[in-house]
């Protein structure tokens, strides 16, 4: 039996020679089992070397190889060949610059990510002759949130990051609320004064797409709509006799 | 840094979202039976008019509507933000402006019915 | 290599409309158009009722009754059930994480709540003012 023949419609861009991007044609003898990324891949290999793009290990953990394909979002390690039609656009993930061909630049993610102080907060000291325990059902409470591979699938589908990019936007927000409702964690409240600013989390007008798109599950929407409702709360605690202001 | 202004907006914005959607269809109903010439009894003006005069009746109103004109307001200025008219601060000073105005009318009216 | 990232332009004004879900995004935002619109209705019917006419009254509810305003509250019945309501009820459990001993509790339970309860009270509405 003879290999599917797919068009590939790859967005080129190379920044010393190029004013605008522009599309190039490709077309790949594909395998039945194939993701999309193999047919990157074939072309790198047999067509055109001086196409680059981020991938890394072909299996949906390491969130490199997030892509526009058909003008959807995807990891292209997760989008295989069976479900695409004969012609597929490639182009790099939306509402980032691009760096050269499909390589977007990600400084401003990147730089977000450390403004959700990503990491466990205490107040108390840890206990000290023996491990923190958390319960099953506290995990349950936060484990689809650290599930997130940062993949930025999520930022390419939001509308508010895309209309104005100083919107903190979905991941970082996400990854923000796996710490604050960790039940290890006591730093909701320092969070919040980041993340409940402006431009956080109510940038945010529940389009919903960053789920919708998200390759992992992580529900990034529902993420940032308990946030709100944390700094909701959180706004009036603070009011009250004996919060901080 | 401090956690912004804002979620007391959203906050308000949500409430009032809530009622609206579990109420208003009910609301526009009613509207929809007298529009078929279908006045229900509690609707004529003895009735309408005895439940507004009770406190009850003018502390429900009044929640019902300044909450759900708020939830409109700060909507609306999401739209215009959406829809491309970027001047924010003009926009929701515009429309938090007609919800508070449309919250003292509907407290200037339920006090002045006994 | 001197770098020189391309930034792609989005419109500000038509961007909705590139994507389906888009499109219902800003269809369901405009349900607050009927919302204000609803609200300041009632603000007119209560202007009405203080009045202290009974004739004022008869004809603020014989306004309701032309052609325009059955096809206004028709549509906008439908429109609001369908945009507002509906969506508010499907997106309602992102909102609140309901933890039942090691599991979350299923999103369609919490919409399965809203939809009796939206029944309920809608019902007591009717009841309330003698619809049956």
């Amino acid at each position: 039996m003879s290999k599917r023949q797919l068009q590939l419609e790859v967005l080129r861009y190379d920044p010393e020679k190029d004013k605008e991007p522009h599309f190039q044609s490709y077309s790949v003898p594909c395998e039945e089992d194939w993701a999309i990324l193999d047919a990157l891949n074939y072309v790198k290999e047999n067509l055109d070397t001086t196409l680059s793009y981020r991938w890394s290990c072909h299996m949906m953990v390491c969130g490199s190889c997030g892509m526009m394909i058909n003008g959807e979002p995807v990891l292209t390690c997760k989008t295989f060949v069976r479900d695409l039609p004969d012609r597929v656009r490639v182009e790099p993930l939306e509402n980032f610059p691009i760096e050269r061909d499909l390589v977007v630049v990600l400084d401003d993610v990147m730089e977000k990510l450390q403004r959700a102080e990503p990491w466990i907060i205490r107040k108390d000291p840890p206990p000290e002759d023996r491990e923190f325990t958390q319960s099953k059902a506290s995990l349950q409470r936060f484990k689809q949130y650290t599930m997130c591979v940062n993949c930025m699938c999520c930022y390419a589908a939001c509308p508010q990051y895309a209309l104005d990019s100083s919107f903190i936007g979905p991941a970082v927000l996400a990854l923000a609320h796996r710490y604050n409702i960790d039940s290890r964690d006591q730093g909701k409240s320092e969070r919040l004064d980041i993340l409940a600013d402006h431009d956080g989390v109510w940038q945010c007008s529940f389009v919903g797409a960053c789920s919708e798109v998200c390759p992992k599950g992580v529900d990034p929407a529902a993420a940032v709509q308990q946030m709100k409702v944390d700094g909701a709360i959180e706004w009036w605690k603070q009011k009250l006799p004996g919060g901080k202001k | 840094m401090s956690i912004a202004r804002k979620s007391v907006v959203w906050g308000l914005f949500a409430a009032g979202g809530t009622l609206s959607a579990f109420l208003f269809p009910a609301i526009i109903a009613l509207f929809l039976f007298v529009a078929a010439g279908r006045v229900p009894p509690g609707l004529e003006f003895d009735s309408a008019h005895a439940f507004v005069s009770g406190w009850l009746g003018k502390a429900v109103l009044f929640v019902v509507i300044s909450l759900a004109l708020w939830h409109a307001a700060h909507r609306l200025r999401v739209v215009f933000h959406d829809f491309g008219l970027r001047k924010d601060k003009a926009v929701a000073r515009a429309v938090y402006l007609v919800a508070a105005i449309g919250t003292l009318m509907t407290a200037f009216y339920l006090y002045s019915i006994h | 290599m001197s770098r020189q990232p391309y930034v792609r332009p989005i419109s500000r004004t038509t961007w909705y409309m590139r994507k389906g879900r888009y499109r219902r995004y800003m269809l369901r935002e405009v349900t607050c158009l009927l919302v204000g619109f609803y609200s300041f209705l009632l603000i007119w019917a209560l202007a009405v009722l203080a009045t202290g006419s009974a004739e004022r009254w008869d004809a603020f509810l014989a306004g309701q009754q032309t052609l325009t305003m059955k096809t206004v509250h028709g549509t906008a019945l439908i429109y609001y059930l369908v945009y507002m309501t509906f969506d508010w009820f499907k997106l309602a459990p992102k909102a609140m994480a309901v933890q039942v001993g090691n599991h979350a509790l299923p999103p369609l339970a919490i919409i399965i709540g809203h939809y009796v309860a939206w029944a309920a009270l809608s019902l007591f509405v009717f009841w309330l003012t003698g619809v049956f």
